[in-house]
Order: C-alpha cells, then structure tokens, then sequence
C-alpha cells in the first residue's frame, strides 16, 4: 500500500513538474477555451436564443451556456495531451522505466491517469478563474462541488486517451487519432448547443449527441457548477470511464505481446 | 539460489524467430558478457528480462525469483539500464532519481540517503541540481546506472549500456560496472556487440540469430576474442546458408 502510494505521488510530482517547467503550457491551454469564450460566443450571443432548461432557471447568455462545455474542452485536450505524452515516453524510452516499476500494471497506468486529471482540473480551475473575472459566475459552493466531477470527467476522457495509445505505434499517427476524435467528440456534445437544439437541427444529430459520453461529463459538469447533481450524466462518465480504462488495460497487457511495440520495440532484434 | 537463469526460451516476432530455446546462467557476482551482432536477439531477451512482455516458452528466474509467477519480486531485485534512455531530460539528476525511487517504493529520508550514495558510488554527486538536458552522453549513462542501483538490486541488468559513447567512457563504465560484480556481489548481465567490453575471467555467451552458440568462461580477450567471435557467428551463418 505504502508502495504503490509513493508511486502515485512520484508519479503525480513528475508530471505537475513538467507541468509548471514549462513556461507557457498553462497560458497555451487556457487561450483555445478563451477565444472561444471571448470570440466565438460574444458574437453567436445575439444569434442563439436559449430557453430555460435545467439546471437554469432563468433565461442565460450563450457565454453562460458555453462554460461548462469549454470546461469540458480544457479536460478532452488535455486527457489527449497527457495521452500523447504516454506515446512520447514510450518512443523515449521512459516508458518502459514506468512499466518496469514492480508494481502492478493496472496501478500505474491509473497513477499516470490521475496525474494528469489532477492536471486537467488544475487548468480548468484557471480557467473558471478568468471566466469569473469576465462576469460568468456560477454559486460559490459550485466552484466545490465541481470538483470530483471535474476529476470523473477528466478521468474518463484520460482513459479514453491511454486506450486509445494503448493502439498506436508512433507520434505521427497519434495526431491523426486526435483530430478523429477530439474533435467529432467535442462538436458532437452539448458543449456548444443544447441537446434540444440540436435536435431541431436533426434527431441523428441530436441521437449522437446524446450517446456521446463526452456530452454527458459536460453535462455533470454543468449541473455540478449548479450544487445539482445529474446522476444519469455522472453514471454514464463513470461507466464510459470503466470501459475505456478495460480497453487501456487490455490494450497494455504484456501477455498479448502488443505492449512490446509500444515500449519501444526491441531494437536490433 | 540468486543470480540469473535463463531456460529454453523462445520467442517470435511473428514469423521471425527472435529467440530460440535459449538457455545460460549467471552465477551471483559473476559479471556476464551477452555478446551478439545487431539481430542476435539480446534486447528481445531484455524486454523479456524486465517483464515487458512475457516468453511463450521457457522460464527466467531472476534472483530466485520466477519472472512469470513472480514478476513484482524478480522486478524488486532487478536493476535494469535499457539501450535506450530512459530519463526525463526535462527534470533534474536529483528528480530523476526521486521518481525512480518512488516507482520502487523508497521513501522518506531513507530514499534520500539511497539516491546520494547512489550518485556518490558513479561520481555524480556535483551534478544533483542540473538538468538531465545539460549532461552529455557519458553522465547521462552513468546517471541510468546510479539510479539502477539505488534500490540495492541483485541483479543488474545493462542492455548495450555504451553505445554512443567515446572509448575512454566506454572503459570507466565497463571497468566500473565489473567492479560493481566483483566487489558487491551483483550478478550483472551486459548485453554488447563489442568484444573489448569483456575482461579475462567474465562469464560468456555468444548469442547468434537468436541462438546462444556458446556459453562459459571467456576464452580470450582482445583481437583473439573478436576473431573468436567472428569466427563463431561467421560459422553460423555459413551453417544457415547451408541449411
């Protein structure tokens, strides 16, 4: 027990080390969600009519609809990100320091998972941060309730990440995969429209919206800033969180052989 | 028993057989010489050495400790230097030993005095404070090392440990790490393709396309070694062909 703890916090100090070592990374995440905050929905405000649905209830800005899905966004970027460092550890090489550690595989694939979810909250709460100096606030016992949802959410989409790297080889396919997912799972979500609206759009629109796990953790996440808890959206985050860490952990398994390309392979043999 | 024993392993990669039936051990303070050309399959019996993948047949035990059934314990006693690095170059000397040690479950002032004697035993106490980034090849090499022995293992395992590196490094690190056999007892096994890493007296094991050719106390050592050894894996070859 004692082990596998002083791994995890080596683990988690490593990557906020990296983290804060690199000047600019926290500034560079925030700006994509900014811009969207600032740009994007000050100018569709006038365009969008939003009707009050829960967990509002009153009429809102489209602003105010947009920051849990941005939120939303910081955790999807940067769960692939941490998912993309994986891939560069194990063409590192560091991987295989991880993989080697005598413990057991599942807990230090989850340890790295937490790290970067404590990571992705981090930068979320910057992020709520500047939103709040901007006049978007939400309840202050949100801002704590927030918190473990936060930390679910960031975890399912981390998962999400690890499994699917568990699958590629190198660097340069793994930014193709983003673009295939990242995004088809962002704009495909209720982070930027509501599930009605997109209904009236068209009902497979809206039907895929709303079998897109990545909807109902900024849907959690929306109700959370609210104190309400959503506990259809928190169960579906959860559940997709299990299966994508299932698909890591197979996708890991030193039994199946794969693993050994993705630690690098046996050069020279 | 400690050590290291290897018994009729075999491996593919796919259809191409990277190790067949492979068998040899290392007696406890023995320092062993793996030595093979590029393809022989040293680093695929590494990767199997350290857990990242398992054999389909055969059985590595490492420190008394069976790799298949007890692949924690045999990682615990093992000490292991890839080919290819594997330190952050973005963290400094002294994190870089934390995070190993906490990865092996060192902690508190304990893990501490471990990283310094570490570094103190391959000279690189100065260098705590500064950035992997900024250490050339040689400490960089000495750094793997120092950290693969913080943990106190039994075993040390060093894949192609000198690539890269200029010749009077290569021989500080070669004579440092037989030391570290002779001296403190470490079963070491050192994967290379080149002949002058190995000293009079060293366990050897001359592995070919996957097969070891021969195994037992070296039988010389400089240009008589190298012609012994291309010998042995010429002959190979010609046997292949012939085949």
């Amino acid at each position: 027990m004692k082990h596998a703890l002083s791994a995890l916090i080596s683990i988690c100090q490593r990557e906020g080390l990296r983290f804060f070592g690199q000047t600019g990374r926290l500034v560079a995440a925030l700006v994509r969600p900014l811009i969207w905050l600032f740009v994007f929905a000050a100018g569709f405000r006038a365009a969008l009519g939003l009707s009050i649905t829960p967990p509002y209830e009153t009429y809102i800005t489209f602003e105010t609809y947009i920051v849990p899905g941005l939120v939303g966004m910081i955790l999807l970027f940067n769960g692939m990100q941490s998912s993309l460092s994986l891939v560069m550890d194990r063409e590192l090489g560091t991987m295989r320091l991880l993989l080697t550690a005598p413990l057991p595989r599942w807990w230090l694939l989850t340890c790295k998972l937490i790290a970067g979810a404590l990571m992705s909250v981090l930068q979320a709460y910057a992020f709520l941060a500047i939103a709040a100096l901007y006049g978007i606030r939400f309840p202050a016992l949100g801002y704590l309730t927030v918190a473990p949802v936060l930390l679910l959410a960031a975890f399912m989409v981390g998962a999400l990440g690890i499994a699917l790297s568990s699958t590629i080889k190198q660097l340069e396919n793994f930014a193709g995969v983003m673009n295939f997912v990242i995004f088809p799972m962002f704009f495909l979500s209720s982070a930027l429209y509501p599930l009605w609206k997109m209904a009236e759009a068209s009902a497979l629109l809206h039907d895929i919206c709303a079998a897109n796990p990545f909807t109902h953790a900024v849907e959690a996440v929306r109700f959370a800033l609210y104190v309400q808890p959503n506990w259809f959206a928190l169960g579906v985050t959860v559940a997709a969180g299990l299966v994508f860490m299932g698909i890591a952990l197979w996708g890991y398994d030193p039994g199946r052989g794969m693993v050994r390309q993705k630690a690098g392979g046996p050069a020279g043999s | 028993m400690s050590g290291l024993s290897v018994r009729n392993v075999t491996y593919h990669w796919g259809r191409h057989r990277a190790l067949d039936e492979v068998s040899f051990d290392v007696a406890p303070g023995a320092f062993c010489a793996l030595l093979g050309p590029n393809g022989a399959g040293k680093s695929t019996l590494f990767g199997l050495l350290t857990g990242l993948f398992r054999p389909e047949r055969g059985k590595l035990v490492l420190a008394g400790h069976d790799m298949d059934r007890a692949t924690r314990s045999a990682l615990a006693v093992t000490g292991v230097v890839f080919q290819h690095p594997t330190l952050d170059l973005d963290l400094s000397v002294w994190r870089n030993m934390l995070y190993f040690a906490g990865l092996q479950g060192l902690t508190g002032r304990g893990m501490r005095g471990r990283a310094e004697a570490a570094l103190a035993r391959l000279g690189m106490e100065e260098r705590a404070g500064e950035k992997v980034r900024a250490l050339n090849g040689g400490h960089r090499r000495r750094l793997e090392i120092a950290r693969a022995l913080m943990h106190d293992p039994q075993v040390l395992l060093l894949d192609e440990p000198t690539v890269g590196l200029d010749a009077p490094t290569r021989h500080d690190l070669t004579a440092h790490v037989h030391a570290l056999a002779r001296d403190e007892g470490l079963s070491v096994l050192w994967a290379t393709h080149l002949t002058d890493e190995v000293a009079p007296g060293d366990h050897l094991v001359i592995m070919h396309k996957g097969r070891v050719l021969e195994e037992g106390r070296t039988p010389a050592t400089g240009p008589a070694l190298t012609a012994h050894f291309l010998a042995m894996t010429g002959r190979a070859v010609r046997a292949d062909e012939a085949a």
